[in-house]
Order: C-alpha cells, then sequence, then structure tokens
C-alpha cells in the first residue's frame, strides 16, 4: 500500500484490503464521473442562470434551442469551437495560449474535495462519494483559489493590449485582497470543527436538520464573510470589476475567441458550481438532511443545496449593482479582514471556555472601534469625507 | 462478486505490480518535484522577459511543495503554495505589470553587467557552503537531522499547530510582532515620502480641490505602452474627490 495513497484517503474503505486492480479501476471511473459532472453541470448552469436573470428582469431568456431553450448553451459551445482561434499580434504567445487551462485546472481540482454523501458499494468494494480526503483538505480549495488569480493575470498581460491589462491589474489586487478573509472565515469553521478534512466538517455537522449546521454557529458571520469573499474570488457580480463591459469592454478575456474563450466560460461556470458545493459543505452540512422514505439521500440533499446557493448568485448578480473600486477595496480590507480577524479571535476564546469568549470579544469590540476611529481620522486626513461607514456602500 | 473471485490470479498479479509501484511513487513524487524545481530555478535566472520570470519562480515553488508533499510536511506543502505562489508572486507580477517594467533585458548589458561575476561567485559559494555543510554531520546541533519522522497519533497539522503554540510560542509571536512592525513602518515610509502634508492636504480639501494621489507621482513611469494602465489605475482615486 502507497504511503501517498494512504494519506490521501484516510478512512476510506476502498483501501480496507489493499490496492488491488479493481481499486485502482474504481479510482479512475471516480474520476472520470466527477470531471464529466462538472462539465454537464456547466451547461446546465449556464442555462439556469440566464433563464433566472431573464425571469428576475421580466424577460422570458433563450427559448428556442430544444425543449424551452435549455440546449442553448450546448449550442453556443459547439458554434464557439468552429471560430478561429485568434492570436493577437502583440500577445505573448505562450502564456496566451496557457492562461485558459491555468484558468480550469484549479477549479476541477477543488472539486475532489467535496463530500457528495454516503458511501457506494460496487461489486464488493465500498468507497466513499468523494474523490480525495487529503489531511490538508480544506486547505486544497485555498490552494487552488489562489492559484486561480494565475489565469486571469496571465491572459490579461498576454493579451498585449490595454484593457485586458488594465482588467489582470485589478484582478490581481481583489483577489489577493479577499484571500485573506476567505482564509480566516476558513479558519474559523476549522476551529469549529477541529479537523481539516472536508469529510469531518461535514460529519460534525451531522445529525439535525439546520440546527447542527456550521451556518448558525458563530452568528452566521464566517458564513457571511466567506460568501462575500468567495464572491470576490470568482471576480462575479457585484465583484466583476475585472471584466466590467462599461469601462473595460470585457477585460481580462476581451483578446480571447474561440477555444480558448469557451475554457474561460467553461472555468467561470465550473468555479460557480464547485463554490457552492464548498458553501454548502462548510456551512450548510454538506450531504446532512432528513431521511426519506427510510433511505439516506445525501446526494439529493447535496444537489438541493448546490442548487438553491446557486440561485443566490443568481440572484445577487441581478440584483446588485457593481462596487467601484476604492469601495472593493475599503469592504475587502477594512471591514472584511478585521471582522473575520475579531470572529476568529472570539471564536477561539470561546472554544476554550465561555470567560476567554467574552473577554475575546470584549477586546476585539475595542479593537474594531480603535480600526473605526483609525479610518474616519485618515478619511479626514486626506480630505475624502463621505458619508459614515454603512452608508458608503449603497451611495451612488 | 463472481466475476472478481474468477479474476483472483489477476488480482494478485496487479498486487505485486501494485506494491512495486507503491515503492516507486515516492522516488517519483521526489523526481518530479526535483525537475521542476530546477527547471523554474534555471528559468528565473535565464529567461529575459520578467513576467516569465516570475512565472518560473512559481514552477520552482510548486517543487519545492511536492517535495514537502513527499517529507509529509503537508501542511508546509499547503502554505506555500498559498503564501508563496499565491500571494507574494501575484504581488511580483502586480508591480512588473504596473509599472510596464516587462520588457525584455539583457542581463549583459548597462548597470549590470558587472555585477555578473558577483554573482556566480556568490552562487559558487553558496553551493560549496551546502555540500561542506552536507558532509559535515553537525555544525550547530550535532545531529545529521534534529528531529525524526512523524510518530505517534495525529496528523502534520496538528502536531504543527501545537509546537508552534506550545514549545515555540515565543519565536512565533516575536515573529508576528516583526511582521506587524514591518506593515507599520512601510506604511509611514509610503505616506512621509511623498505628496503634501497633512496641514497642506486639509487645506486643499477646504477649498475642494481634487488632491493629487501619492500613488500617482510614485508610479509615473514614462514609458510608452504600459504607463497608460498605470495612469487610469492610479487616476482613479483621485478623481474622486470631485464627486458630489
Amino acid at each position: 500500500m502507497t504511503s501517498a495513497l494512504a494519506a490521501l484517503y484516510p478512512g476510506d474503505p476502498l483501501f480496507a484490503k489493499g490496492a488491488d486492480l479493481w481499486v485502482w479501476v474504481i479510482l479512475l471511473v471516480k474520476l472520470v464521473v466527477v470531471f464529466a459532472i462538472l462539465m454537464v453541470s456547466v451547461l446546465f448552469v449556464i442555462m439556469y442562470e440566464r433563464k433566472v436573470v431573464a425571469r428576475l428582469g421580466n424577460r422570458w431568456g433563450p427559448n428556442r434551442a430544444g425543449p424551452n431553450g435549455w440546449l442553448q448553451s450546448l449550442a453556443d459551445g459547439l458554434k464557439l469551437f468552429f471560430k478561429e482561434a485568434l492570436v493577437p499580434a502583440q500577445a505573448d504567445k505562450v502564456v496566451y495560449r496557457l492562461a485558459p487551462v491555468v484558468a480550469m485546472v484549479p477549479v476541477f481540482v477543488t472539486f475532489a474535495i467535496v463530500p457528495v454523501g454516503g458511501t457506494l458499494t460496487i461489486g464488493g468494494y465500498t468507497t466513499r462519494l468523494q474523490l480525495a480526503d487529503p489531511p490538508w483538505g480544506i486547505l486544497v480549495m485555498l490552494m487552488a483559489s489562489s492559484i486561480s488569480v494565475y489565469g486571469v493575470l496571465l491572459a490579461g498581460w498576454a493579451s498585449g493590449s490595454k484593457y485586458p491589462l488594465i482588467g489582470s491589474v485589478r484582478a490581481s489586487a481583489q483577489m489577493v485582497s479577499y484571500e485573506a478573509a476567505l482564509g480566516l472565515s476558513v479558519a474559523t469553521v476549522v476551529l469549529l470543527t477541529g479537523s481539516l478534512h472536508t469529510s469531518a466538517i461535514v460529519a460534525a455537522q451531522h445529525g439535525g436538520f439546520l440546527y447542527h449546521w456550521n451556518i448558525l454557529r458563530g452568528f452566521g458571520a464566517p458564513f457571511a464573510i466567506f460568501s462575500i469573499a468567495i464572491t470576490a474570488e470568482m471576480t462575479r457580480p457585484p465583484f466583476d470589476l475585472v471584466e466590467a463591459e462599461e469601462e473595460l469592454a470585457g477585460g481580462f478575456n476581451m483578446e480571447y475567441s474561440s477555444v480558448a474563450f469557451a475554457l474561460f466560460y467553461l472555468a467561470e461556470y465550473a468555479a460557480l458550481v464547485t463554490n457552492s458545493a464548498i458553501i454548502a459543505t462548510l456551512f450548510l452540512g454538506g450531504p446532512d438532511g432528513p431521511r426519506i422514505a427510510g433511505h439516506s439521500v445525501g446526494p439529493v440533499w447535496f444537489t438541493l443545496k448546490v442548487l438553491i446557493l446557486l440561485y443566490v448568485f443568481v440572484w445577487a448578480r441581478a440584483t446588485l449593482p457593481r462596487l467601484r473600486y476604492d469601495q472593493l477595496m475599503d469592504l475587502g480590507w477594512k471591514r472584511l479582514i478585521p471582522g473575520a480577524l475579531a470572529l476568529l479571535l472570539v471564536v477561539a476564546g470561546a472554544r476554550v471556555s465561555w470567560r476567554y469568549g467574552l473577554a475575546a470579544l470584549a477586546g476585539s469590540m475595542i479593537a474594531l472601534l480603535l480600526l473605526a476611529r483609525a479610518i474616519e481620522v485618515g478619511r479626514a486626513g486626506s480630505g475624502k469625507e463621505q458619508g459614515g461607514m454603512p452608508s458608503e456602500l449603497e451611495s451612488p | 462478486m463472481t466475476p472478481l473471485a474468477a479474476s483472483a490470479p489477476l488480482a494478485k498479479l496487479a498486487l505485486l505490480a501494485t506494491s512495486g509501484v507503491a515503492n516507486a511513487s515516492d522516488w517519483a513524487v521526489y523526481g518530479v518535484g526535483t525537475a521542476l524545481a530546477v527547471a523554474g530555478a534555471l528559468g528565473v535566472v535565464s529567461l529575459r522577459n520578467p513576467v516569465h520570470c516570475a512565472l518560473s519562480l512559481v514552477t520552482t515553488l510548486f517543487g519545492v511543495a511536492l517535495l514537502f508533499i513527499d517529507e509529509g510536511a503537508d501542511f508546509l506543502a499547503a502554505v506555500q503554495v498559498i503564501v508563496y505562489a499565491g500571494a507574494i508572486v501575484i504581488l511580483f507580477l502586480f508591480v512588473i505589470m504596473l509599472l510596464g517594467v516587462d520588457r525584455k533585458e539583457a542581463v549583459t548589458q548597462g548597470k549590470l553587467r558587472s555585477l555578473v561575476p558577483l554573482g556566480i561567485a556568490v552562487g559558487i559559494g553558496i553551493v560549496v557552503e551546502l555540500l561542506v555543510l552536507s558532509r559535515s554531520s553537525h555544525w550547530a546541533t550535532g545531529q545529521k537531522a534534529t528531529s525524526g519522522a512523524l510518530s505517534g497519533p495525529g496528523e502534520n497539522v496538528q502536531k504543527l499547530g501545537q509546537t508552534i503554540f506550545t514549545r515555540y510560542l515565543l519565536p512565533f509571536e516575536v515573529t508576528s510582532a516583526l511582521l506587524v512592525v514591518a506593515v507599520v513602518a512601510a506604511v509611514v515610509l509610503v505616506r512621509r515620502s511623498s505628496g503634501p502634508g497633512p496641514a497642506q492636504r486639509q487645506a486643499a480639501a477646504r477649498q475642494g480641490l481634487p488632491q493629487p494621489a501619492p500613488s500617482a507621482q510614485a508610479s509615473a513611469v514614462p514609458s510608452a505602452p504600459a504607463a497608460a494602465p498605470a495612469e487610469v489605475l492610479a487616476g482613479a482615486p483621485a478623481a474622486e474627490g470631485e464627486r458630489p
């Protein structure tokens, strides 16, 4: 039994009898199935988003290709594959071709650690419905999100024109800023659970619909911070300054066409699915839910939660206006990161005893008040007086 | 069950093969990691375009992360990717793109030319030093390695956390304090070195004049294509003072 494999799959009953040929075959099948599920779900999610956005805008949306227009994204994909793959004369050829691949790979890697729920028995071999459960668990998600910056960054730079370059410079600053808040909110969940394994995070939330889930612990604050930060990581609206159509004419992927553009599109929506799945795993109990007719139907609950989260993402896109660049940085550095730090401190204190928790709460309150005062003084000093802190987001 | 039972000899053969694979997998990870690290390092010093150099650096970091995994240091590998590849090199690239210095530069020309022999000498010196240190079994502690392999219950991350927060608490806290001091110092230096003083700023604010952003002066490098985005980005906060 190889040590590397054992490290990747601790607790998976698949390796109880050692690694023979069939175990390898099952592993390979799981790998292909995970890949296929994510690819097919992208086709679905693009249509889901277009339909929901259309209905939220009192339109019908695409309804011509296939039944009710559900084959529209397939048709669009086929069309893209038959287009000419242009490479601009000013482009850095190698990096230009590399960028879409770099954008796509981390997303698919992240989905490997998502526990879809329960176990499956094939021909005497029992395996979990989870591709990999490495000991560094949820850190894979943080690794992948920090690597996915490169896709956008390199695409914009390698295109050799101005607007994509501005888009990619914005992307690098934005994603690095929000990664801190993302990591801190994940650390809060890890503190609550006591393990990095995604399977352990799900198991800790098991045993009660909603009231054991992490979304209710920490007063819902880790959930809120994580959701905002992950939206910014994905450069989804309202944080899509990277590809702001009005200012940047499409941003980082402006020069791309054909398959390369399709890969960016694929990566974007696969990231949407993957990150919804990650939110469901971290905060909504993953596959946790009541049994239906005596059967444990984890995957069904899991899919349902992912669909609801996808709806919320689409809803946010349809209703929230895009943030200005300074508002984006304000939200990230002056609110989310201090808030996540204070929360981490309070949760860590509360894990020891309630006295420590209260002390941490009081201490972080004082620290946050001092920070608010410092921001106020800094703003007055630089002559940028703009209303109160909460009202700033809503101001045009 | 029956098809599996019928293929028992085949399965036994596969088991034999996989145990061989098992032994070889550690070597494979080591080989790939080392190759990536060395290839990336060569790329950093030999490529001309700064962005390509930064990407080679990422390759090296990934190679080192693989070596960490091979050594059982999971957390270190993850942090290597998150912090170095995910944040620090991104900031390198950010600065390269923002300042528009992403042109090809020959090391054999200009000011850098005189530094080439020095660089080669330092490189050879470091290699010799490493070889000597690896041959002499002790230079500070008297041991080849100060710690053995992981043993006992618990995973790498748990052990690391316990060690940092108990035995090495003081160095850990001192390091974090050092980082905070460095950040504060950087902010103070940036604030002082450019732009008008706070009193002038307040006076200008009272008259409703737009402020020159400090970064606009720092980053206004006159280079043809990439100066434009730098101005656009730096100009955004400056123009904001005019908003009602």
